[in-house]
């Protein structure tokens, strides 16, 4: 915290600013207008991942107003002194794949990004949340945000996670629990035994969805996971550095028996698998459950909106969502492109056969992850099950290079957001698990993965 | 800063900002020309031809500075191309009981007034449209006031720095740019924080 006046929202230093080719360049322009320099360029780091193909990287990027982005941000990093991590660079991901596998995502930083989903590194302990562009152009030229405090909003998770249940599983339950909205204004912590017990990855999946729950940010203290996972990373301390940094972080958890403002609760040793039937996030329900049924809802607006979203996704109420057909599985973004999400993926289709009516498409999270995945030969038991396996970047997730649905098409998506037009104009998005995805990409119907296990 | 309007309505709850301007239109490097592309995807047959009975389309909306939508508006993605489209259509308020975060600070940010209001105030507003299509509304950021002919006088919540800079002209970033030395000082004592890159 730089300052704090009264009247005054306070202004908030920022440890690590991500930035990407698509909120970017109206910052940079503005830039240029007032003459001023980006101040810390030493902790900003800049990726492309929005518009970027996902074929084949000796190719050239087809679309000419996607290709000019791409270049702007090139020209954009170059011109004012930016880390880059260019198309055809070896450490090229979705921004919040490659701050935390390169260590630049660390225990009590403030981290922004023109981009809701910045939420992801608080799996580390960090604040982190997304601002517009005006915002970027703010920290470009300052370092700096205008900042009013958050509620506080723990989310309670305890219990043991059964087999063919997954995080994603238990952020789409708080999302169906407390709705869109419901924790706007608020920073959720994410508290628990069942948090504990998540691996890093597992755990940037909860914070990643935090802003489909209505809030800007979310998080889970660190502890030993989170050391294990930062310890010898690129941008991670070093020798007695990491002595030094690994005793305050320990320092950041929240004190025990802490007042929230507000608290909700999820049961892990009860949570089923999910699915969303809707159009947003808070749409969802364990996937033994039936679409509801808009004549139960006694609000006016609600149920007209139920009833506008089960139009669009062409759902019957009333009836269970497992069994209805699909046409395209998309396993990636920056939700579930992770390498615990490949395996996952691939520990179901092993051995077995791609339906013939789905197109399956896996898209690591970055290039890293791509080369990983390919030293565990990851991509063979994709490519042998009839899954497309393609280059790293944002893809189906937001649909702006190339990788869409058709109109009407169904997809089972490990992304984020169900909303209309999201994957593609008049695709329909069921939001799952890379095992339930990976489940309905044999099936060609909405399965539930446990029938496979 | 006062408004004074016909009111275009738009009640679906969790408006989304991928509805408000669809990503595909994001890969523009510049700000203009978004208002043609604001609700796209409702607003345009596949052909690009407008839909006629579709709300933006008629020519009152067009003439229309308040927007009246339903709950949770601007949710999803970060995008400021939402403000910056509804603006260029012509909208300088949106009236909602409520406001994703990240929307409330774009807008705020380009004069675009979210104003909240209850769900009391949210149901007369309604009513009284339903009575005459052709209502105005009154805004006025100066008194944090809405009102309308044969209504209440509703006073509406504004972070208070933000409405001086809308009031005032106030260009954020120069106003933070004149705390360079504290920001310096922050800086120099950052060698003992947390952070490790730099």
């Amino acid at each position: 915290m730089v300052a704090e006046r009264e009247g005054a929202p306070s202004l908030l230093y920022i440890d690590l600013h991500l930035v990407h080719e698509v909120t970017s360049p109206q910052a940079f322009s503005g830039l240029r207008e007032r003459g001023a320099k980006v101040r810390r360029p030493d902790l900003t780091f800049a990726t492309v991942d929005h518009s970027t193909p996902t074929t084949p990287r000796s190719l050239p990027i087809v679309d000419p107003i996607a290709a000019a982005q791409v270049d702007q941000l090139e020209k954009n990093a170059a011109e004012f002194g930016i880390p880059y991590f260019g198309f055809q660079n070896a450490n090229q991901g979705i921004v919040h794949v490659i701050g935390p596998e390169n260590g630049l995502t660390q225990p009590g930083m403030t981290v922004v990004c023109g981009d809701s989903h910045t939420a992801t590194h608080g799996a580390f302990g960090a604040l982190a949340f997304g601002i517009g562009t005006s915002e970027v152009e703010m920290v470009l030229a300052t370092q700096t945000l205008l900042q009013r405090k958050s509620k506080s909003y723990e989310v309670a998770v305890n219990g043991t996670l059964r087999p063919g249940v997954t995080a994603k599983d238990i952020i789409l339950a708080l999302c169906a629990k407390i709705g869109i909205g419901g924790g706007t204004g608020a920073v959720f912590e994410y508290t628990g035994t069942a948090i504990r017990a998540l691996s890093m990855e597992e755990r940037m999946t909860v914070c990643n969805m935090s802003i489909e729950a209505g809030a800007r940010a979310g998080l889970v203290a660190p502890d030993d996971s989170t050391f294990a996972y930062l310890a010898g990373r690129k941008y991670a301390p070093a020798g007695a550095e990491w002595d030094k940094a690994v005793a305050l972080w320990k320092q950041l958890p929240t004190d025990a028996g802490a007042a929230y403002d507000l608290s909700t609760s999820i049961d892990a040793n009860t949570l089923e698998p999910m699915i969303t039937f809707g159009t947003n996030p808070g749409m969802g329900m364990a996937i033994s459950g039936a679409v509801p049924d808009p004549g139960g809802v006694a609000d006016s607006t609600e149920r007209e909106s139920l009833r506008k979203a089960l139009a669009y996704m062409g759902l019957e109420a009333g009836k269970p969502l497992a069994g209805q057909k699909i046409d395209v599985v998309f396993i990636g973004s920056c939700t579930n492109s992770r390498m615990s999400d490949l395996r996952a993926a691939a520990s179901v289709l092993k051995g077995r056969k791609v339906n013939a009516g789905v197109r399956v498409m896996v898209v690591p999270g970055s290039q890293q992850i791509k080369r990983q995945a390919e030293a565990e030969g990851l991509d063979r038991v994709f490519r042998e099950s009839g899954a497309e396996w393609r280059e790293a970047g944002c893809s189906m997730c937001i649909a702006m290079n190339g990788d869409q649905l058709t109109p009407g098409q169904y997809s089972v998506s490990t992304s984020n957001r169900n909303f209309e037009g999201r994957q593609g104009k008049g695709g329909r998005t069921f939001l799952a698990s890379p095992l339930t995805a990976a489940a309905s990409a044999v099936t060609g119907v909405v399965t539930d993965v446990r029938t496979m296990l | 800063m006062k408004i004074d309007s016909t009111v275009t309505q738009f009640l679906v709850d969790n408006i989304d900002t991928d509805q408000i301007i669809p990503a595909r239109f994001l890969k523009t490097i510049s700000k203009v020309g978004l208002g043609d592309q604001l609700f796209y995807d409702w607003r345009y047959n596949a052909d690009g031809s407008p839909k006629p009975e579709f709300v933006l389309n008629t020519e009152k909306a067009k003439k229309s500075q308040v927007l009246v939508a339903g709950d949770n508006f601007g949710c999803g993605s970060s995008r400021e191309h939402a403000p910056w489209a509804l603006t260029q259509y012509g909208f300088q308020a949106v009236i909602s009981t409520s406001f994703a975060d990240i929307f409330k600070n774009n807008s705020l940010k380009n004069r675009l007034l979210p104003i909240v209001v209850s769900k009391e105030v949210h149901t007369a507003l309604l009513g009284a449209l339903a009575a005459d299509p052709d209502l105005r509304v009154s805004v006025d950021v100066e008194a944090q006031t809405v009102s309308w002919t044969g209504g209440p006088s509703v006073t509406f919540p504004i972070d208070a720095f933000s409405k001086h800079c809308i009031l005032a002209g106030v260009d954020e970033i120069g106003y933070v740019q004149q705390h360079e030395a504290q920001i310096a000082a922050f800086e120099a004592g950052r060698v003992l924080s947390l952070n490790t890159l730099g």
